[in-house]
């Protein structure tokens, strides 16, 4: 069965490198997607990572300066 | 790079540049060409990502601590005028010296007009700022000094960590101009408690024309911050008002994706090699072309004359010949390419005593050599003795 996938959301497109950057270093697995156009009409990308991992990545977050915009559900 | 030329005009801009600068530059135009920040397809991304990398190095490179409060523009002139204009409002005091380039004078003087107080304080004949000079010009309403780390005429470097240590103790932001400095010497906003700093892509970090930009420190507010233009920024796009977050508050429209490609690779030249090798090569060249041309009968040379006091930019005259002529020779007779004249900073100019005329100036670079300093002596002997 496929895991069941999020995305986070970014107010711009540096949070989501740098987001990119420290969730590749923890080896979770993600994407860099098109920001679905029912969570935003924002032309941006948001990071895709698998949903139970989404605790843990807003923990890292959370303790650096990238600003979070939100997370919702695939 | 081409041949029988030495290029010492390095103060202008820097050549040649380090070949991988070049090849990324190719393989940004081939491979990536994407808009970076617009768009969600992997080009894009790519491009993003190549941008997002350069602002960490730059950050790195000045011991910042957030990359999204370095702002990419054109030039240091960008960065400049952002931060002036974004923060500085009319009533505000702020103290300048008298070795400004043009980039942060004339900024200044338009703001007088409409109701800026400035002080431009008076350096030495050498091009030294007196930090205690600043102590005493400071007035209730001071908000910012601004200076330049190094001149572009004569190289002197300003006490930093002294100035920025009056400003930090006054509440005062301190706003440094290292158009000249950034990659030619090691530069750190934390220990020299720098606010702002204005930076260039194309000298002494290797990268092409048209990058550049402001690091902003911690103390200074976004909210606080007005962006000089306003535009398409690929985020917030609903909203037709300007988004109020660092970076894109102050980058509008699409960025000169492949120079800032260039500029990453020419950031992570300056990285490799380390820019403390980097001053130390540069330091060396400096002094033997100082020695070398104080010993030539007939030539005047201004600014600290030691090589430990300033960058690997020297200027001169050769008594009885206007430095316009000096230029042509060098450059028609021995394949010596430099800047004479103004060099964009009458300030200077009047500090060192050479204005109107102005001077013959040589900016050497990481890439130029010993025999080349050789080379340009002899020329400028022969200069000197009327034999070209």
């Amino acid at each position: 069965m496929k895991m069941a996938q999020g995305v986070i959301l970014f107010p711009s497109i540096h949070f989501a490198l740098r987001a990119e950057k420290l969730v590749k270093a923890k080896g979770i697995s993600y994407k860099l997607i098109p920001v679905p156009r029912h969570l935003s009409s924002d032309c941006g990308v948001c990071l895709r990572i698998p949903w139970e991992k989404k605790g843990e990545v807003l923990g890292i977050l959370a303790q650096t300066r990238v600003k979070v915009d939100g997370a919702h559900p695939l | 790079m081409k041949d029988n030329i030495i290029y010492f005009d390095n103060a202008a801009t820097s050549y040649p540049k380090p070949e991988e600068v070049i090849q990324a530059m190719v393989h940004f135009s081939r491979m990536i060409g994407g808009s970076p920040g617009r768009s969600g397809h992997r080009l894009a991304i790519e491009a993003g990502r190549i941008v997002f990398e350069a602002r960490e190095r730059i950050s790195q490179l000045f011991g910042g601590k957030d990359s999204s409060r370095v702002v990419f523009g054109l030039n240091a002139t960008e960065g400049i005028n952002q931060g002036l204009k974004g923060l500085l409002r009319p009533g505000d005091h702020v103290i300048s010296s008298s070795m400004e380039h043009n980039s942060v004078m004339r900024p200044l003087r338009a703001m007088m007009k409409e109701g800026l107080e400035v002080t431009i304080l008076p350096c030495s004949p050498e091009g030294f700022l007196d930090p205690q000079g600043v102590k005493k010009a400071l007035r209730k309403n001071t908000k910012m000094v601004v200076l330049n780390h190094a001149s572009n005429v004569v190289g002197t470097l300003q006490p930093l960590a002294e100035v920025g240590e009056v400003c930090r103790q006054q509440g005062v932001l301190f706003f440094v101009d290292a158009a000249q400095s950034a990659g030619a010497i090691p530069i750190d906003l934390e220990r020299e408690k720098i606010d702002l700093l204005a930076f260039t892509g194309h000298k002494a970090l290797f990268g092409p024309q048209g990058t550049g930009g402001l690091v902003l420190g911690e103390r200074v507010e976004e909210k606080e911050l007005t962006p000089v233009k306003q535009g398409g920024t690929g985020s917030r796009s609903e909203l037709e008002e300007q988004p109020d977050f660092l970076p894109d508050l102050c980058e509008s429209g699409t960025p000169n994706a492949v120079g800032i490609a260039g500029l990453l690779a020419g950031l992570d030249f300056v990285l490799r090699e380390g820019v403390e090798k980097i001053r130390v090569h540069e330091m060396r060249l400096t002094q033997e072309l100082l020695q070398g041309l104080q010993a030539i009968p007939g030539v005047v040379l201004y600014g600290p004359r030691d090589a430990r006091k300033q960058l690997s930019t020297v200027s001169f005259n050769i008594q009885g010949i206007e430095p316009s002529e000096v230029g042509l020779k060098l450059d028609e007779e021995f394949g010596i390419l430099c800047r004479v004249g103004l060099h964009c900073s009458p300030a200077s100019h009047r500090t060192i005593g050479t204005f109107p005329q102005g001077t013959v100036r040589f900016g050497l670079s990481y890439f130029n050599r010993e025999e080349e300093v050789e080379e340009a002596l002899q020329a400028a002997g022969r200069i000197a003795r009327r034999e070209a």
